[in-house]
């Protein structure tokens, strides 16, 4: 059915028509409205049953799914940015128990310093975690992914994190067609463990397990990932046959056929991206753009098939290696290991810096002129960040660095910039 | 009441021989279709207070619950011991998610049996005090705050065994472990303000709140089986001493938890909705040193360079409890 | 595309009128994308929220720099932030204020753009009539609707009933119809003069 929805809102249906069985909501900006949309549900009656459960932290979030999801229930939660960060050890549990949770993750930068807008520092902080990671584009992508996530995460017994963008996604009142209960039982079969707490057939879960086999439970854990690439791309075709629309996948590309110069982007951006590649190819730029939806596993095979047939490619990412660059930028060089291809990094929008497209217009035309520096920081001010280091270079008592840029860049209460 | 009304045949001693009562009043480990839920053949050291504890707690849980019960574990000491790769000494479907987090995931199996409509199926968590007072106590006091239907059971040994004896919020003043060695003018750990999580539990106003040790085991038995007729979030802390942390004799487990609860040093008791309603009196009172004397983590207290203010503070320690928990029978107050 | 920002104060329904005005626009079938600022504004700061109409699929994701339409919830922030600015040529303005565009000192933006698409309208004065809260988000969409005819005072209202219920709904109806029709008249006031 189509409804003009706020993206939160359209991802508590989806999940609800998931059928999950516990669900632990703890408050973080910006996921909030969807465990408040499925708590509502879960009081009123709609979705059940459900347990709900409101927890102290998002640690206990985590570590309660995976009670549940060990004792054989299908389990939810949602979270972002330090929430995801205080829940890590939960998080690496979940995956190194191999339990099929499903996790939202608003995408939001980290602090210090503390902010609450969208980048994706958080769940790419986490790309080693053993959890898949798939990056919704718009909101009815995410609601999308959010039901194939349910299915591929019990296929695999595998955890997985939906990310999408926190507020532009989120926050955004769009169209969105919210498939039917039948659609989704039609695709998502009840969840059938396989391990499970059962007084009935008692067994250990969660051993030390000491050098003579922790390699090859990691490995197979990394197997799972590789039977997901496989998977991914299946389901999404199966999704299609039921839904009637293309939507997850492992990558999605966009006018690339004949483009010299490839765009590689995740999550919200890409939409605008598609628009700047629109208005230059009205120009004869030879531009297209390659959109990564699973950043786990990563599809290296995919991904070079996609640029092999281009001279270079820029990879803007919404995240920061510090003290070395990109992230979604290394793994991609990864995957044109020996081709010879030109690759540039564009780190933009962190902590929420909105990306025009007069900026990316900029951007897109010094990568195809080669012009770039193998590392481009949009829409840096520079005079700020210049102004600080010598300020660091003048007085060793130079103060917080935060607080420094809030004053030398005139932002004090009111910003008269929107977005 | 964890009184019972029966005569002591065997004089000398606290203990009543099972053989001399009826069946329905021997214990559970007496009986021989008990669960064995913790098995022989872990990987405790002589003398483990908390194997012993566990096996009574989890035996008597199994017994209550017909059977139908799932166990969540911290990590530490009973988690290492129990379950090294690829042998488990559980009987009972267990879990181990992480060292913080048992309450919470407790919680979530407790949560997925009411959702199934399990209601029959019930839930054990248990930890070491580290575990438990320490990394674990967000998560136990949200579990409490809800009411989540788990029992808790902390296996109180008063320090992080498992790592290597060092300092919890549980280990007594004065008491040498490896990050408060007896050495400089104050030696040992310090005197804070300890942190009584019994109390704090019974401050959640939760349906139940006991102590025991394993020098009652008719007694820990009865709790538990008693936690185990309720509903809601209960908390069972067990004083299970540990020979190697405390530098003790094996043999002297049962004797250093009897004289814990003797000296006032570990209130035994019971309370419910946050008011004790019943207290394990004092039957010998004996002085503090009788308790800290076998114990080498105590021992700078006392030979030639003695600390008898310290052991005096740990007195009044004592006393205190006893004065708080009125702990003396009736008639010696 | 169409790009409509909205200003006003936390606690006005600033980001409520995006989506109200988008969910009006997708009762006409077409599409539309509304979103905040992304802030933790609390009550009395100055907000900013969005809205896109489009015939087909609304791709870009950046923040409306340069505005078709504004509407302005709150004069109070003329004085504070500059939220004319972008503003397109031919762009459309509607102020919630019972004052003129020239008593608040903004005659010259009439010469330089084009005056019949900019319109007052007492807002929060029909909120407190119609509601008992002054609340100007509704009135403010419904006249938009009657300025730049984006869409029917009919989608108003479905918006209005998807929102709100029974006599909230009721109140908002009566208040959005009025504004409709006092900004009509301002526009037909213009023609005939």
């Amino acid at each position: 059915m189509l409804k003009q929805i706020e993206g939160s809102k359209a991802v508590a249906e989806a999940i609800a028509l998931c059928r999950p069985e516990v669900i632990c909501a703890y408050p973080i900006s910006p996921q909030t409205h969807i465990v408040e949309g499925l708590g509502e549900m879960v009081k009123s009656g709609t979705l059940t049953p459900c347990e709900f459960i409101n927890v102290e932290s998002e640690f206990a979030a985590m570590s309660v799914a995976i009670g549940a999801s060990a004792a054989g229930a299908r389990a939810y939660t949602a979270t972002a940015s330090q929430g995801l960060l205080f829940m890590v050890e939960a998080v690496y549990n979940a995956a190194g128990l191999g339990l099929p949770i499903v996790m939202t993750v608003a995408n939001r930068a980290i602090g210090a310093p503390i902010n609450i807008w969208n980048d994706h520092s958080d769940s790419l902080s986490q790309r080693d975690s053993g959890w898949m990671q798939l990056f919704a584009e718009t909101n009815q992508e995410a609601v999308d992914l959010h039901i194939q996530a349910f299915r591929l995460a019990e296929e695999l017994s595998m955890p997985i994190m939906v990310c999408m963008d926190g507020f532009i996604l989120t926050h955004a009142f769009e169209r969105v067609d919210i498939p039917s209960q039948e659609q989704v039982d039609a695709y998502l079969p009840p969840f059938e463990p396989r391990q499970v707490l059962d007084p009935a057939e008692p067994m250990s879960i969660g051993a030390m397990v000491g050098p003579e086999a922790f390699m090859e439970v990691k490995y197979l854990a990394h197997a799972k990932q590789m039977q997901a690439i496989e998977l991914i791309p299946k389901l999404a075709d199966e999704f299609k046959q039921i839904f009637g629309r293309d939507s997850g996948g492992l990558i999605r590309t966009y006018q690339i056929e004949d483009a010299e110069t490839v765009v590689i982007a995740m999550g919200s951006i890409l939409g605008t991206i598609k628009d700047v590649v629109d208005e230059m190819r009205a120009e004869g730029h030879k531009i297209g753009v390659l959109g990564i939806i699973s950043f786990r596993p990563f599809p290296l095979e995919q991904v070079r098939a996609a640029l092999i047939k281009s001279k270079r490619f820029i990879v803007l990412e919404k995240s920061l290696a510090v003290g070395m660059g990109g992230i979604v930028a290394t793994n991609v060089r990864m995957a044109v290991t020996g081709s010879g291809l030109r690759g540039f990094t564009a780190i933009a929008g962190l902590g929420g810096r909105a990306i025009p497209k007069s900026s990316l217009h900029k951007l897109f035309r010094q990568a195809e002129q080669e012009e770039l520096e193998p590392v481009t920081f949009v829409d840096l001010d520079w005079a700020a960040v210049n102004k600080q280091l010598e300020r660091e270079k003048q007085t060793r008592r130079s103060g917080p660095i935060a607080e420094n840029m809030l004053h030398d860049k005139g932002i004090v209460g009111v910003s008269a910039k929107f977005g | 009441m964890s009184f019972q009304p029966v005569k002591f045949y065997q004089t000398g001693t606290l203990t009543v021989g099972n053989r001399l009562l009826a069946q329905d009043e021997r214990s559970v480990q007496a009986n021989q279709m008990r669960s064995n839920s913790i098995n022989s053949g872990h990987r405790a050291c002589q003398g483990c207070g908390e194997a012993l504890g566990a096996r009574y707690a989890i035996d008597a849980a199994m017994a209550e619950s017909n059977g139908q019960l799932i166990a969540a574990n911290a990590t530490g000491c009973l988690e290492v011991f129990s379950t090294p790769y690829p042998e488990s000494s559980w009987q009972l479907p267990w879990i181990h998610s992480l060292f913080g987090n048992a309450p919470a995931v407790a919680t979530g199996i407790a949560a997925a049996m009411k959702v199934k409509g399990r209601n029959d199926v019930r839930v054990v968590a248990q930890g070491g005090d580290g575990g438990t007072t320490d990394i674990g106590f967000g998560c136990l006091s949200g579990m409490f705050e809800r009411n989540d239907d788990v029992l808790y059971i902390c296996y109180d040994n008063q320090g992080y065994m498992n790592t290597g004896v060092q300092r919890s919020s549980a280990t007594p003043p004065a008491a040498r472990t490896a990050t408060t060695m007896p050495v400089g003018p104050e030696p040992g750990n310090v005197f804070g303000q300890g942190k009584n999580v019994p109390e704090i539990a019974m401050a959640h106003n939760i349906p139940y709140v006991a102590t025991a040790t394993v020098a009652d085991l008719r007694d820990l038995e009865y709790k538990v089986r008693k936690a185990m007729q309720m509903r809601g979030a209960r908390y069972i802390q067990i004083f299970v001493p540990c020979p190697l942390g405390w530098g003790a004799a094996s043999h002297d487990t049962i004797r250093l938890a009897r004289l814990a609860k003797e000296t006032g040093m570990f209130p035994v008791f019971e309370a419910e909705h946050g008011e004790v309603t019943s207290v394990l009196k004092i039957r010998n009172k004996v002085a503090v040193e009788e308790y800290l004397k076998p114990q080498k983590r105590f021992a700078h207290l006392f030979g030639k360079h003695a600390h008898p203010e310290t052991v005096a503070r740990l007195q009044a320690i004592a006393d205190r409890n006893i004065r708080k928990y009125n702990l003396l029978p009736e008639g010696e107050n | 595309m169409f790009q409509i920002r909205v200003h006003g104060r936390g606690g006005q329904g600033v980001v409520t009128a995006t989506e109200m005005l988008s969910v009006a626009a997708f009762e006409e079938g077409r599409h539309a994308q509304a979103f905040p600022s992304f802030g933790s504004e609390r009550t009395g700061a100055p907000v900013v929220a969005f809205c896109r109409i489009d015939d087909k699929e609304i791709r870009l994701r950046e923040p409306i720099m340069e505005p078709d339409a504004l509407i302005i919830q709150d004069p109070t922030l003329l004085h504070q932030v500059n939220v004319f600015a972008g503003l397109k040529q031919d762009g459309y303005v509607l102020l919630n204020t019972s004052h003129s565009f020239e008593t608040l000192g903004l005659g010259d933006m009439l010469s330089t753009h084009k005056s019949e698409r900019f319109c007052t309208l007492p807002a929060t004065e029909l909120g407190l009539k119609h509601i008992g809260r002054p609340i100007p988000n509704v009135p403010l969409i419904a006249g938009f609707a009657a300025l730049s005819d984006m869409f029917k005072l009919s989608s108003v209202i479905m918006a209005i009933n998807e929102k709100f219920s029974g006599k909230v709904a009721e109140g908002n109806i009566a208040a959005a119809t009025e504004a409709y029709e006092l900004v009509k008249e301002q526009m037909e006031g213009r023609t005939h003069a």
